[in-house]
């Protein structure tokens, strides 16, 4: 059986869903948008948090693959009266789905699931543990921006990547943490000290450089920067500084972004103007939001065709469980 | 060079470049000139057919048809995806001036059950209306599963099914030649 | 009636004789051999019953996951003759009605002493002060208080629970843990919680407990006893706090002694506890800590649940894994196999010290003539794969299922009455 669950994996295998993420990246220009590798095929999208962006992008993705695509909403069903995880997920494995895409606030919750149904499960975030599509569409987006057309194959080898925000609650910089490096690229964790990882998560796999200032790696120039949503409110008080103290020490402002250079402007959205960034920066030409968004139909495509098309994948997607 | 021993080479380097020469001719005589020509090579081999009779039309007609050859990727409309290993799927390349009201080759190096064609026509279709979709193929080895023959043959190559045809092209496998081998080695 | 056990190594040393007469030990040279069943006990240890300082029986409010009944089948089949039951019942065991009741299902069930354990607040809500006087005075005469499953935070709380438990000659047997420090914490915090995304217990959040509770009962006067000690910061505190004479004692649960976190990778919520399973350098400096006597004894903390509770996902599930029947095996493996304790020293660790800090009588002169009959005989060189059908208890968190284990428990003996016979719990009904 494979799976996605996590971000981290051997660079050809990273590469080689890049490249197909590509092939899948095509289709977006023609008026049918639709293949039909899964015809036949049923997704579930099992979220259990709300997303709609993410399970949008499942869904179109899904579609243009020519999939059946079924939206379970974990919220206000059986799940949310006391079902248990394990129930849920036998639930809809009976009802003959080939694949499901997991969204949970519960960090680990798609690899149980995985354990217990039989089916190809895909990570579409967890609690705060990984989101590994939405890193493999950030290594799209910035391979694409970096090299262009000629895209494919190539890796992201020396490119520098700053990610900067709430690192110890998001699961999007664990992920890229993971997946960037794998990729060649060098990567620092930027933001407010009880935001990033605690100092005992130095030596572990997230074992990438944290940084404190932001000003200081801007002083580096970095190639890519990465700017995570901030969800102040959730920490108020107790780790979190207040806007305004974010915005002085973390913010892309546009005294920032003027000493930046040109450097490429990622985020996973969806923005906050004037806390993350500016509006000049998420308007200006360097930013790759939009592109973003496109990426990640095209990943999920990838993601879908490796892992449902066949019944006899060979390998493991993503390295280690 | 990746002949294999006990393998009979049944066209060798001369013999494919005049075939492919010759479908050339076939294909600008049929279409009355080269007017909305496009040259579509079926991965992998087919492209690098393609690419060759892409060549050799410029050569006889004098036209660039730099612009007027690419590639059909059809691993997505294949029928057979469930049953065999993950397939990655390779690049699709459509000169820029599409295919709709186009004189559409299809360019493959073997013709055989037709499901790899069947798959084609369903890719194309979702690429644009031709005017005209034609079939050229380097080898004819029969046993079709579908009602599906080929405008332009380079050989017809009757072989029992349980005989591998291989085609080895230079820009892959380091020279040409088709080769037929007992399927029981 | 008089048994004769034949050729045990009593508490791991020569091969000798014990008889087992009513409820006491005997003289094996005085005893009439012909009427007497005979045991042959050679090759096996015979050990003191087990005492265990440390379990959650679950009843009242909890029966789903486990009962006094089922708990001490659990206990008989782990070698324990004593067991001390937990206060986080619902209702709580902050009235003598309901530590009363405890220890009326403990005499009932029989197999083993059921110790109830009084709360220190009331409601374990760590506000107000629960009656603890009444409790000790009361039919089930308690003599350990604990709120565990929640830390006495509140520090004035905490000293005058000691104040009070040093009048009684109780022990308050606090759970170590920084609430403010554990917010949303469900495994230890370090690298690998990082990795994993899941909230980080820190060891500071016991040991800065461990620490403010040392000195609080050394300013009462008071008797203190850490449970579950897990972090080697702990283990240094407690060091600190014995030289300097704080009438201090600590226990280690027994797979702090052998599990690390690193069962966690697979998000299986059999692995949860709490606190939490931590690093390969914490296990080292248990194993020695309880060697050297810095950590006085084993206690299980078996904490049965329902399935449910553990079917899902891992920050969701409940907290907690059963002990009783695998907690001698894992102490030989820990301890005996890897040479850092004799048998000698297990029973001290296992039975003699928690009784002593219980005030529980009958475990003072283990295996002499003329004590009480709890008697233990193990078979150390069995081996075998822990499967649910081992354990006797109604719950199966377990975290050594599919796990190998060294030594068996194969005869018990509570009071002279024989609760397990190779390995079979000994159902006959009991007076009271
Ligand atoms: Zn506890």
């Amino acid at each position: 059986m494979r799976h996605l669950l996590t971000a981290s994996m051997p660079r050809d295998e990273a590469i080689g869903l890049l490249d197909l993420a590509e092939d899948m990246h095509q289709i977006q220009d023609r008026e049918l948008k639709k293949l039909p590798a899964l015809r036949g095929r049923t997704v579930v999208n099992l979220f259990f948090e709300d997303s709609t962006r993410t399970r949008s992008s499942f869904e179109i993705a899904g579609k243009w693959l020519s999939a059946d695509v079924i939206n379970v909403s974990g919220k206000g069903s059986s799940v949310s009266k006391g079902e248990s995880l394990r129930d849920t997920g036998l639930t809809i494995a009976a009802m003959g789905v080939d694949g499901v895409v997991v969204r949970s606030g519960a960090s680990g919750a798609p690899a149980l699931l995985a354990d217990w149904i039989g089916r190809p499960v895909v990570n579409a975030g967890d609690g705060t543990h990984e989101h590994p599509t939405q890193a493999l569409l950030d290594a799209f987006a910035l391979r694409r921006r970096i090299h262009g057309g000629a895209a494919r194959g190539k890796a992201l080898d020396g490119v520098r990547v700053a990610i900067v925000g709430d690192i110890a609650h998001s699961r999007v910089a664990r992920s890229n943490a993971l997946l960037l490096p794998a990729l060649g690229a060098e990567v620092t964790l930027v933001g407010p000290p009880p935001l990033l990882p605690p100092a005992a998560a130095d030596g572990s796999r997230l074992g990438v450089r944290a940084e404190p200032s932001l000003d200081r790696v801007i002083d580096e120039r970095p190639d890519a920067l990465m700017l995570l949503r901030v969800q102040l409110e959730r920490q108020a008080g107790k780790v979190a500084p207040s806007a305004a103290e974010y915005i002085t020490g973390w913010s892309l402002t546009d005294e920032r972004l003027a000493r930046l250079g040109d450097a490429h402007l990622l985020h996973p959205g969806p923005m906050n103007r004037g806390l993350e960034l500016s509006s000049r920066a998420a308007d200006s030409d360097r930013s790759a939001i939009l592109e973003q968004v496109t990426a990640g139909v095209s990943v999920r495509m990838a993601v879908l065709y490796s892992l449902l098309a066949s019944d006899h994948p060979s390998a493991e997607l993503g390295g280690a469980r | 060079m990746t002949q294999r021993a006990g393998a009979r080479t049944v066209l060798g380097p001369d013999e494919i470049g005049r075939a492919l020469t010759r479908i050339a001719h076939e294909i600008l005589e049929a279409n009355h000139g080269a007017d909305d020509l496009v040259l579509l090579g079926i991965p992998t081999r087919g492209v690098h057919l393609a690419q060759r009779l892409a060549d050799r039309l410029a050569d006889i007609t004098g036209i660039g048809f730099a612009d007027r050859v690419g590639a059909l990727d059809v691993t997505m409309h294949r029928d057979d995806l469930r049953g065999r290993p993950t397939r990655a799927p390779q690049p699709t390349r459509v000169p820029a001036a599409g295919v709709d009201d186009r004189v559409v080759v299809l360019v493959d190096d073997v013709l055989y059950s037709g499901r790899t064609i069947r798959a084609a026509l369903d890719a194309l279709a979702d690429l644009g209306r031709p005017r005209v979709v034609r079939l050229a193929a380097l080898v004819d080895r029969g046993h079709r599963e579908l009602p599906i023959r080929a405008d332009f043959v380079g050989k017809n190559l009757p072989s029992a099914r349980s005989e591998h045809v291989r085609i080895l092209l230079d820009e892959v496998d380091g020279a040409d030649a088709v080769t037929i081998e007992d399927g029981a080695a | 009636m008089t048994t004769l056990l034949t050729g045990a190594a009593v508490l791991g040393g020569e091969p000798r004789d014990l008889a087992i007469e009513g409820d006491a030990l005997v003289d094996p040279s005085a005893i009439d051999r012909d009427r007497a069943e005979v045991i042959d006990a050679s090759g096996l240890i015979a050990l003191p019953g087990l005492v265990d300082l440390h379990a959650h029986l679950r009843q009242p409010g909890g029966e789903q996951a486990e009962t006094v009944a089922s708990g001490v089948r659990a206990a008989a089949a782990g070698g324990f003759t004593c067991v001390f039951a937990m206060a986080n019942t619902n209702p709580v065991a902050d009235t003598p009605a309901v530590v009363e009741q405890v220890h009326r299902l403990g005499l009932e069930a029989g197999l083993a002493t059921v110790r109830p354990i009084g709360a220190v607040t009331v409601g374990l809500a760590g506000e107000r002060l629960a009656d603890m006087t009444m409790l000790a005075r009361s039919a089930a005469r308690v003599t350990v208080f604990s709120d565990d499953g929640h830390c006495v935070h509140d520090a004035e709380l905490m000293r005058r629970a000691l104040e009070h438990a040093a009048a009684l000659d109780a022990v308050v047997a606090q759970h170590a843990q920084d609430p403010a420090l554990t917010r949303g914490a469900v495994m230890h915090e370090g690298p690998l919680s990082a990795e994993l995304g899941l909230g980080g217990w820190p060891s500071v959040a016991e040991a800065s407990i461990v620490a403010r509770d040392a000195m609080l009962a050394e300013l009462a006067g008071a008797r203190l006893h850490v449970c579950h000690v897990s972090t080697a910061e702990t283990v240094e505190v407690v060091r600190a706090a014995k030289a300097r004479g704080v009438r201090i004692t600590a226990e280690v649960a027994p797979h702090h002694l052998l599990l690390t976190e690193d069962l966690v990778r697979s998000y299986d919520a059999r692995f949860k506890v709490n606190p939490p399973l931590r690093t390969d350098a914490d296990v080292r400096a248990l194993r020695e800590a309880l060697a050297d006597g810095t950590i006085d004894i084993v206690a299980t903390d078996h904490a049965p649940h329902a399935p449910e509770a553990k079917l899902t996902a891992f920050a969701d599930a409940a907290f907690g894994m059963v002990g009783l029947e695998t907690a001698l095996s894992v102490v030989q493996m820990a301890m005996v196999e890897t040479g850092l304790m004799d048998w000698a020293g297990v029973a001290r660790a296992m039975s003699t010290t928690p009784a002593a800090i219980g005030r529980e009588p009958g475990y003072d002169a283990p295996l002499e003539v003329g004590a009480s009959a709890h008697v233990v005989l193990v078979d150390p060189a069995a081996r075998a794969v822990v499967e649910e059908r081992h354990l006797r208890g109604r719950s199966a968190n377990s975290p050594y299922l599919g796990r190998e284990l060294p030594g068996r428990v194969l005869h018990v003996w509570h009071a002279g009455r024989r609760t397990l016979a190779d390995g079979r719990i000994v159902t006959e009904e009991v007076g009271r």
